[in-house]
């Protein structure tokens, strides 16, 4: 071991009470910020499962029509009355999906046949989305298989998988049969093969999910689709993904950033008001190391001047002033960690749905310490410097003599 | 007569003042003085009289206002702060009134320390070394004891060892025995004797005990920052 570590081990070792102390405090701030970060993103990630469950990351519409005037002029008096949307399918959707299935960024494509109708069964009427999909892939993009409640996805012709709230409304269990009617007097009866919960009621009492073929018919779509699902491997690319794929094809392209834009918002706000609490809390580590670092340096004045008569340079004492610091904040982010570790241990039990299983799960990730450990021994190594500069250019002779 | 590069300490025309302007005092008037190899010599003089001065000086831990400072022919004046730092550990040892070790090591690690400073790790031959001084010094069985554990004699014994472990030209000594009682004194101006003597290392002691300062080779005294007195001592 190089001389500045055996001194700066052995200084504090001396120091017993001031370095436990110190070890404590750095330990207490890592620890509010690992179990913070671990905490925020543990919340994000299932706030951004749950809202995504049954949400593809980004939807592929045909583009708006607009409305446009028949001759440009600017002296009549002119005003253009927008256009209300049909129901449009998109061009040459079997290549274009065959060919943003080789995009690497995308996980999977899915094209949709949707449209409004009614579900009726006997007296019952509700307005639902009829959702025709192709099983496979829509499950890629939203996992349709894993949420069901009761029987199985399964949409050949004749079939239709429901959500729990429509069952509920129109009392329809598996093996029932529902009537969907569409615009134009098209209407089909369907049996119901699974009952879906997508963690949404306005979905759960909303989507009718159906075969393509069956969809397409019922929505006078035939060959067509009206939009592509896609999923991402990186969540957060969606945006700026969506804007290519806009800029490549022409056709309207929403990511789920833009679609549940307040949200985001609110995630990224949630996220910016925790980075100024870590920032500060570790401003305050800081404030604590050099300041006890600052004591020493005080109490081993004539230790420093010895030192210095024995040789020791300027830089040693630098370093063996430097290392303290970061000895501490590494020691204490240990600490700390383990702190942490043991809040959220606690915090998982006492968090639960009602149902007795945790509300989420979070975990501290090896990854979270080690970033912890670094950043701390960098702290502590920071906070040092002034400490270790006023060793460093100690008078030895004021120092001995003192 | 000695050759002239036995010289190992040489000063020319020192003087050093503090402060500046209006408010500046010289405290050293222009000192020569020379010390050859093997000498063991007392500088002796009243309180204020720019003893502790002096010796910081020569010691390289202060620089002179002006005047020139040889160490075993190396000329202080041109080097930097890192320059003389090794210049100090390697010519140099310090034996101070108030012994000085550093608590947190051991009294084997204490008088290894210079070697430590100097090489930067630890080796088997620099602790090897500091036992040989401290048996030399009768503290064998106290290696390992921590510094503030040993007496006040034990401890500048180990000061000793610490001062003579880098095999030094110079070994400066401020009241080495101010702090002990008259038997562990006697003890230790011996043991300064006893490795001047062996190792020829040059000694320059300040005192202000006559009894202490009769018993060196040559006595030097200070007063009002002027050496007003220069003699060898009649061997007894």
């Amino acid at each position: 071991m190089p001389f500045e570590w055996i001194a700066a081990v052995r200084f504090l070792r001396e120091g017993r009470m001031q370095s436990l102390l110190i070890i404590v405090g750095v330990g207490v701030g890592v620890a509010v910020i690992v179990f913070m970060s671990a905490l925020l993103s543990g919340l994000q990630a299932n706030l951004i499962k749950r809202t995504l469950s049954s949400q593809a990351h980004i939807t592929l519409l045909p583009p708006e029509e607009i409305a446009r005037p028949q001759q440009a002029t600017d002296t009549t008096a002119l005003r253009l009355q927008k256009q209300a949307q049909r129901l449009r399918a998109i061009d040459q959707w079997q290549t274009l999906r065959d060919r943003l299935e080789t995009w690497p960024e995308i996980a999977a494509v899915s094209p949709v046949a949707s449209g409004p109708a009614f579900a009726v069964r006997g007296e019952a009427n509700k307005a639902i989305t009829i959702v025709g999909i192709e099983p496979e892939r829509y499950n890629r993009v939203i996992s349709l298989a894993e949420r069901l409640t009761a029987g199985q996805l399964r949409v050949g012709a004749g079939e239709a998988v429901i959500g729990i709230e429509l069952a509920k409304d129109l009392g329809a269990e598996v093996g029932d049969k529902l009537r969907l009617s569409a615009a134009d007097g098209r209407s089909d009866t369907l049996i119901i093969t699974g009952l879906f919960d997508l963690g949404n009621k306005g979905v759960n009492a909303r989507n009718v999910y159906v075969g393509l073929r069956t969809a397409q018919s019922l929505l006078d779509l035939v060959g067509g689709v009206s939009s592509i699902d896609l999923a991402l491997h990186d969540l957060d690319l969606a945006e700026r993904l969506a804007r290519r794929i806009a800029g490549e094809t022409g056709l309207t392209a929403d990511s789920w950033i833009k679609t549940n834009a307040q949200f985001v918002t609110a995630l990224t706000s949630q996220r910016v008001s925790s980075n100024v609490i870590r920032f500060f809390i570790a401003l305050s580590v800081a404030f604590g190391i050099a300041s006890v670092l600052v004591v020493s340096v005080i109490q081993r004045g004539k230790e420093i001047g010895i030192l210095r008569a024995m040789g020791a340079t300027q830089a040693q004492m630098r370093r063996i002033f430097l290392l303290q610091g970061g000895i501490v904040g590494f020691f204490g982010s240990l600490l700390g960690s383990a702190l942490a570790w043991s809040f959220l241990m606690l915090w998982q039990l006492l968090a639960r749905n009602p149902d007795g299983t945790p509300m989420f799960v979070i975990g501290v990730e090896p990854g979270l310490v080690a970033l912890a450990a670094g950043g701390a021994s960098l702290v502590g190594i920071l906070s040092a410097l002034l400490p270790a500069r006023r060793a460093a250019q100690l008078d030895p002779v004021v120092a001995i003599r003192g | 007569m000695a050759e002239p590069d036995d010289r190992v300490l040489h000063l020319a025309g020192i003087r050093k003042s503090y402060g500046s302007g209006e408010v500046e005092s010289e405290i050293l008037h222009g000192i020569d003085l020379t010390l050859r190899r093997g000498e063991f010599a007392a500088l002796i003089g009243p309180s204020g009289s720019g003893k502790s001065t002096l010796l910081n000086l020569i010691g390289l831990l202060d620089r002179p206002t002006s005047g020139q400072l040889h160490i075993d022919g190396e000329d202080s004046g041109q080097l930097d702060d890192t320059g003389l730092t090794r210049l100090r550990g390697q010519r140099i040892g310090f034996v101070f009134q108030h012994h000085h070790l550093i608590p947190a090591f051991t009294a084997e690690e204490n008088v290894a320390m210079p070697l430590l400073v100097a090489r930067g790790r630890p080796d088997a031959e620099m602790f090897e070394r500091a036992g040989q001084l401290l048996d030399q010094v009768g503290l064998a069985e106290r290696k390992q004891y921590l510094a503030n554990r040993l007496s006040g004699g034990q401890q500048q014994r180990v000061a000793i060892a610490r001062a003579l472990v880098t095999n030094p030209s110079l070994v400066l000594a401020d009241e080495p025995t101010g702090n002990l009682d008259t038997h562990s004194a006697d003890d230790v101006f011996a043991l300064l004797r006893e490795f001047n003597r062996r190792q020829h290392t040059t000694f320059l002691i300040v005192t202000h005990d006559p009894r202490l300062a009769a018993r060196c080779d040559r006595i030097i005294e200070l007063v009002d920052g002027r050496i007003v007195a220069d003699q060898a001592v009649a061997s007894a």
